[in-house]
């Protein structure tokens, strides 16, 4: 779907056109895809932050296919996730309902849409074992009895009540609909048509050519009150002491507490993937490993076919060997800031804890002319600015996402790009590299406020849904990180390839120092740097931790170090980040920002090599 | 009042909420016109965090400058 090509397997099974379809249907974060992965048996990503699951998942439940959908609040069109899970609805033969009975009363609306709608439904009444530790007793029969559908308990991770699930759902049945909803369906349309057109779904008032009757507020609201009523009646307190879980999500969004916390975990990945991955990890991978044994070997190997000073073997494993740099570069360096990074991820996602930080920060991303939601993108760009460009689309307005995919392909760089970027910077010591952190926020803050300034119209606001924090699972986010670090470097590689054999083409052709000659006024004379850093920056089109790389040979001194990595940082993003931009903004807006992402880069490494000369 | 007014542990009903598109998207999460629900935390210039049961939810600054509640007792 959505982030298909770069990240997130999608595990799917071909099923006879003609099979059942049984649809899971549910909020975010209720534990839809553990349900999912007990009934089919596949594993599937548990991710708990929405909006970064729109991957769809499909499996087999003997001969019922079953399917995946985004979490969502209800059924409409309000963001792309919204509009996957509202496709695959419509498509259901057999509606799964999972609702997260610490929640009952938020969950109840979406429930009772799908109700309404006329689908045979089965109410998956999950977490059960976290509503007992907050507290809460639920009247299991009363509340099927209110919703006229089998309501199953589950607790989907640990497998109870799957069994009961599977055998309910062959019975599933058709609920009791909200009777202001029922009463108003037009007798001419399918159920399911009438109660969409009821609500003025864009989409099926063109499809069925007849206006909305205006009513989808008050729709909303009757839907509501019932689930409130519900809820009232089959919820009892049983203790009204906060759990543990509830007090430390308070202490996350605490204006102080939350602020050190965050510290803490930003001051915890420092030390891991700075530090100890960054440097010791990566002294054995990419010195040793690579460079002591997996070079020379290799060279040796090479060397025995073709002379290694050929043009062939300049190729295979000269200076920017396909296979002796790539590789190395590839696989001792890439590979464990990578996998380091999105095990940060994998635990910031399932633990609850990233939504939190979107709170934290809204006040600060309101002078970008955002919302605190972009901080998913913007962390995500950390991992892969292609992959985050693409979740962009989650933002309310189209002028927070041209802000949003202006500032990732400016000022964030992607995590093979900060691997070389930390190396080069860390020797330097901790203040080269808060210099270049404090610099970045700065043209990060400034590109923003100028963008919000200028562009028209206004951004939207803040409202989300805060998840319980949860211990987060080691399986899921050892495989979720192991995942992404693969298709990361699936991804990654074929550019890695295509730049290296393009700059050996071009290096032993002479275009290179042709071209290194020509840029030398940018390069010399405003930047302040080596003629060949034009090399780096040349790469730099195809990937830009490519171009990075290429700075890393260089014998640099340290004001020229941080100079070129800053100017490398800010510099075009690589190729597939910028056919994404091209199709998610259109090409105006798309060759605009790539060429402002070029300008602005030179133009701010000079001013900045001007300042530290000075 | 407005809700970005009020303190941490007050409760209140909600009056209205002057912003259709976020309207319909609190029906969803459970807050109406109408419902009972807490203040929990207020983020200095930043979001307002809002407790209705067991279930958090934030809302941005302005967002909540827009929204009209008054106070009850807890």
């Amino acid at each position: 779907m959505a982030q298909a090509h770069c990240h997130g397997p999608n595990p799917s099974v071909d099923l006879p056109q003609q099979a059942t379809k049984v649809v899971l249907v549910g909020n975010p974060n209720v534990g839809k895809s553990a349900v999912f992965h007990a009934l089919t048996g596949i594993y599937v990503e548990v991710s708990n932050y929405p909006g970064t699951t729109v991957d769809v998942s499909s499996g087999r439940m003997g001969d019922l296919g079953i399917y995946d959908t985004p979490g969502v609040y209800g059924v409409s069109s309000f963001n792309e996730e919204e509009r996957v899970a509202r496709a695959m609805i419509l498509e259901a033969d057999i509606v799964v309902n999972v609702v997260d009975a610490a929640h009952l009363n938020r969950d109840l609306f979406l429930t009772l849409q799908i109700i309404d709608m006329g689908f045979p439904v089965v109410v998956a009444l999950n977490l059960m074992d976290e509503a007992r530790v907050n507290g809460l007793a639920i009247d299991v029969e009363r509340l099927s009895a209110e919703l006229g559908v089998e309501v199953i308990p589950t607790v989907a991770v640990r497998g109870e009540g799957i069994a009961e699930l599977k055998a309910a759902i062959k019975r599933a049945r058709r609920g009791r609909p909200t009777p202001e909803v029922a009463s108003r369906l037009p007798g001419d349309l399918p159920q399911v048509d009438g109660v969409l057109w009821l609500e003025d779904d864009p989409e099926t008032c063109t499809r069925i050519g007849r206006e909305g009757p205006g009513l989808q507020e008050e729709i909303y609201r009757a839907r509501r009150r019932r689930a409130d009523e519900i809820a009232e009646r089959v919820i009892s307190e049983t203790t009204a002491g906060a759990s543990l879980s509830a007090r430390l999500g308070r202490l996350a969004l605490h204006p102080l507490g939350g602020l050190v916390l965050m510290a803490a975990f930003l001051l915890v990945m420092y030390q891991v993937l700075g530090v100890w991955v960054a440097q010791d990890v990566v002294a054995v991978t990419e010195e040793i490993w690579m460079g002591e044994y997996y070079v020379p070997w290799m060279t040796d190997l090479v060397g025995r076919f073709i002379p290694v000073e050929s043009f062939l073997g300049q190729i295979l494993v000269g200076e920017f060997g396909l296979l002796t740099m790539t590789v190395a570069y590839l696989v001792g360096l890439l590979l464990p800031l990578v996998l380091g990074f999105y095990l940060f991820l994998a635990l910031a996602e399932d633990s609850g804890y990233l939504p939190r930080v979107a709170v934290l920060v809204d006040r600060l991303m309101t002078v970008v002319g955002l919302n605190g939601r972009a901080i998913i993108p913007t962390i995500l760009g950390f991992g892969c600015v292609t992959m985050a460009t693409v979740t962009t689309r989650l933002m309310g307005t189209q002028r927070e996402r041209t802000i949003a995919t202006f500032l990732l392909s400016l000022a964030i760089p992607c995590s093979a790009q900060l691997a070389v970027i930390t190396v080069m910077l860390v020797p330097l010591g901790p203040a080269y590299l808060f210099t270049f952190i404090g610099v970045l926020l700065l043209v990060y803050g400034a590109a923003g406020a100028v963008l919000n300034r200028i562009l028209p119209g206004e951004s939207s606001d803040l409202l989300i849904d805060l998840p319980p924090l949860r211990l987060p699972r080691m399986k899921n986010v050892l495989q979720k990180t192991f995942l992404k670090a693969r298709s990361f470097l699936a991804e990654a590689w074929i550019f890695f390839v295509v730049g290296a054999l393009l700059i050996s083409i071009l290096d032993q052709t002479g275009a290179l120092a042709a071209m290194s000659g020509a840029l030398a006024p940018i390069t010399e004379g405003w930047l302040g740097l080596p003629r060949d850093a034009a090399q780096a920056f040349i790469m730099g089109f195809v990937r830009r931790d490519f171009g990075a790389a290429g700075l890393f040979n260089m014998a640099l001194d340290a004001h020229q170090t941080m100079v070129a990595v800053l100017t490398i940082t800010l510099f075009t993003p690589c190729i597939a980040s910028i056919m994404i931009m091209f199709k998610e903004r259109g090409k105006g807006q798309g060759a605009a920002i790539w060429l402002a992402d070029i300008v602005l880069a030179i133009l701010l490494g000079g001013l900045f090599h001007r300042i530290l000369v000075w | 009042m407005t809700l970005d007014q009020t303190k941490p542990g007050q409760t209140f009903l909600i009056r209205s909420i002057d912003d259709p598109r976020a309207r319909l998207a609190a029906i969803r999460f459970g807050i109406a016109e109408g419902s009972r629900a807490a203040c929990q935390t207020v983020l200095p210039g930043g979001p307002v965090v809002v407790r209705k049961g067991k279930q958090e939810m934030a809302l941005g600054r302005s967002l909540a400058h827009r929204i009209t509640v008054e106070l009850v007792e807890g």
